[in-house]
């Protein structure tokens, strides 16, 4: 956790403040986390592209002092794959929401992480699509209430962190917003991690999931997320949980830190063998 | 007559369209939401949930899918209806044109929004313009209650034997989908009364087994895209007719284009959408003394009503055409449509005006009724720009 004092201003545009995020949203912890994470690695922010989709979670790139693009609903890993094949020393940084992760963009993430190109892809899950006010999700869970389930939904959530394992992705972990501590370690990880990096963070919506499924006020979701989730170490070495476990005990931390070849690495190799590139 | 209406309502363009869409009982509407469509399909999901009708409620992952399952459902026999704006749909243009290929008569909503980069989440008809040549009918209306009619009319249009196309009712965002007006809706029965049952020839589903889309070779290809496009000029005599029931049974007309105010009219305004409400109000105010301005509102864009558009124009002498799009590199897309067509007198002018939810005040629109008194040559004149030329406009 960033200490009392750490001033962290130098890695957000102050002239952007206040967020456009609704009182008691998680998604300004993560980006506290994000900057504090840039802060402990200490990364030139000249040599930092934050590439944001569409939605709530699409602001963030707006509030970090980098390079930043905010590109459309579902694409912002197709766009920064692009910016880090010709630009490798970038540190590219994704912030997705629900929608960009696992709905329109499901298919730019399980093929980034199958490449596994170096980029961090952080989802913001806040199992609802918040700012077009309160859509289902494919991170809704079953029977949970969105506009357009008001009875409950009745599709299964995507596990992102099943799906980025399955994809190839080499460093997957999972935190929440109550978990404000542990998430700016995850997220320096996936950072300096070389390869497709994914953190997801499961955030609070008070506005819309909080209100539409009675799970009270910020600090009540807070507590919630905590409740839902349990740490990965106390499932022992293999974790062989069910879907129908999981509810109530969603494991959470560090998945996977694994080292498999690199794509642009693979790609260069590739061409020098060719005997290109010289 | 018969009362058929249930009197007036405050209902935003976005809740009424949600509203003919219960009427209308869709068998199948898939979503996925966007500003400032969302309260449509929001609205409706409410109608499903609370039973008011029942319809088949497909929440897929993109637009791309939504405008897919809606194709799929349409020629499997289902009366299907979508609703988008902006950038959804502009990802399903590649399926619209797939919807009109295969003759899908599904019927969608747009809440006309810009189109990014830079994003943007206000109106304009720049999403609208990227559609003009998928094959589908596409309606333009100017309020809540034209969003409403039309949205009644468009099923008979894209289910016509004639036509079997989608059709497209496009609304500001915004200044219509947002919007609260009086809404006069009519009533359940008579909207199922006057749509009528779905028919397609031949569904997926019938009697008759039905390949759909299979590869066309030279020697076919050619002869079903003339056919498409002569199905999309039918559109027009189909939309006269449906306007024309309407107007019987319910006593409101809604013809391709509205001319307001044009006899006598020397000098006049063409343009599409919600603008055409404030036009008109810079219009009554030029009449009071004694201008002789006219106003022509155009509803029906594809087909273009060439004809009807320039009976509208009478003897008018100059025009100005008023766009909210641009086509970069030449002249905007309404001013393009009229100019291929029109042979009669009037000095025709291109402004555009309103690009992502730019305000547009009566004042001006008087501004391009005053600029049309002085000569000008060809160009393009932009409306409201700031810190840059305006292309000599007074």
């Amino acid at each position: 956790m960033t200490k009392p004092g750490v001033d962290l201003t130098p890695y957000l545009r102050q002239e952007m403040m206040p967020t456009v995020w609704c009182p008691g949203c998680g998604h300004g912890i993560i980006a506290r986390s994000i900057a504090t994470a840039l802060m402990e690695l200490g990364l030139d922010m000249d040599l930092v592209a934050i590439v944001g989709g569409i939605g709530c979670s699409g602001r963030a790139p707006f509030y970090f002092d980098a390079n930043s693009m905010h590109t459309t609903h579902g694409r912002a890993l197709a766009y920064a794959t692009g910016l880090k094949m010709v630009n490798p020393g970038l540190t590219v940084i994704v912030p997705m929401g629900d929608g960009d992760a696992a709905a329109i963009g499901g298919n730019h993430l399980i093929h980034a992480a199958r490449r596994n190109i170096d980029i961090t892809a952080i989802i913001f899950n806040n199992s609802i699509y918040g700012m077009t006010g309160g859509q289902g999700a494919p991170t809704s869970p079953v029977d949970s209430r969105s506009t357009t389930s008001p009875l409950g939904s009745i599709e299964p959530a995507f596990d992102m962190v099943e799906l980025a394992l399955a994809a190839g992705a080499t460093y997957v972990a999972r935190t929440t917003t109550f978990d404000f501590q542990e998430m700016p370690k995850l997220i320096t990880g996936a950072i300096r991690h070389h390869g497709f990096s994914l953190v997801e963070v499961l955030s609070q919506c008070p506005t819309y999931y909080g209100r539409l499924n009675k799970l009270g006020e910020a600090p009540d979701m807070l507590l919630y997320e905590r409740d839902r989730t349990k740490l990965l170490e106390a499932f022992g070495p293999a974790p062989e949980i069910t879907r129908e476990e999981m509810v109530g005990q969603m494991p959470i931390g560090l998945f996977r830190d694994a080292e498999r070849p690199e794509y642009i690495d693979q790609y260069h190799g590739l061409v020098a063998r060719a005997g290109g590139g010289k | 007559m018969a009362r058929t209406t249930l009197g007036q309502e405050v209902l935003t363009g976005g809740e009424a369209t949600a509203h003919a869409m219960r009427q209308i009982r869709p068998d199948v509407v898939p979503i996925y939401p966007i500003t400032p469509q969302t309260p449509i399909i929001q609205t409706f999901s409410r109608f499903v949930a609370d039973g008011r009708v029942d319809t088949v409620l497909l929440q897929v992952e993109s637009e791309h899918s939504a405008m897919s399952a809606a194709v799929g459902a349409a020629l499997a026999g289902a009366r299907t209806m979508t609703a988008t704006a902006s950038q959804g749909l502009a990802l399903m243009i590649e399926v619209l044109y797939i919807a009109s290929g295969l003759r899908a008569p599904v019927v969608m909503a747009v809440g006309n929004r810009a189109l990014s980069a830079p994003i943007n989440i206000h109106g304009d008809h720049s999403d609208g313009m990227l559609a003009r040549d998928s094959g589908a009918v596409q309606i333009f209306a100017q309020d809540a209650q034209e969003a409403y009619d039309l949205m009644v009319m468009a099923p008979r249009i894209a289910e016509h034997a004639a036509v079997l196309l989608p059709v497209l009712v496009g609304q500001d965002g915004f200044s219509v989908t947002h919007s609260a007006e009086n809404v006069s809706l009519l009533r359940d029965e008579e909207v199922q009364d006057f749509v009528g049952p779905y028919e397609i020839p031949y569904p997926l589903l019938g009697d008759r087994p039905s390949s759909q889309g299979l590869f066309a070779m030279p020697d076919s290809y050619y002869e079903l895209k003339v056919r498409q496009a002569q199905a999309l000029e039918a559109a027009e005599q189909v939309f006269a007719d449906v306007g024309r029931a309407f107007a019987l049974r319910f006593g409101r007309h809604i013809g391709a284009v509205e001319a307001y105010r044009m006899d006598g009219a020397e000098r006049a305004i063409v343009l599409i959408g919600s603008t055409a409400g404030t036009a008109k109000d810079a219009v009554d105010a030029l009449r009071q003394r004694g201008e002789k301005v006219g106003l022509v509102v155009v509803r029906l864009y594809r087909p273009f009503p060439h004809q009807v558009l320039a009976e509208a124009l009478g003897g008018v002498e100059r025009v100005a055409v008023l766009d909210r799009a641009v086509s970069p590199g030449t002249y905007p897309p309404l001013y393009s449509d009229i100019r291929a067509g029109y042979a009669g007198p009037a000095e025709l002018r291109s402004y555009v005006y309103g690009l992502g939810g730019r305000d547009t005040a009566p004042e001006d629109i008087e501004r391009v009724y005053r600029d049309l008194l002085v000569p000008r040559t060809a160009g393009i004149r932009y409306l409201n720009l700031m810190g840059e030329d305006q292309h000599g406009e007074s």
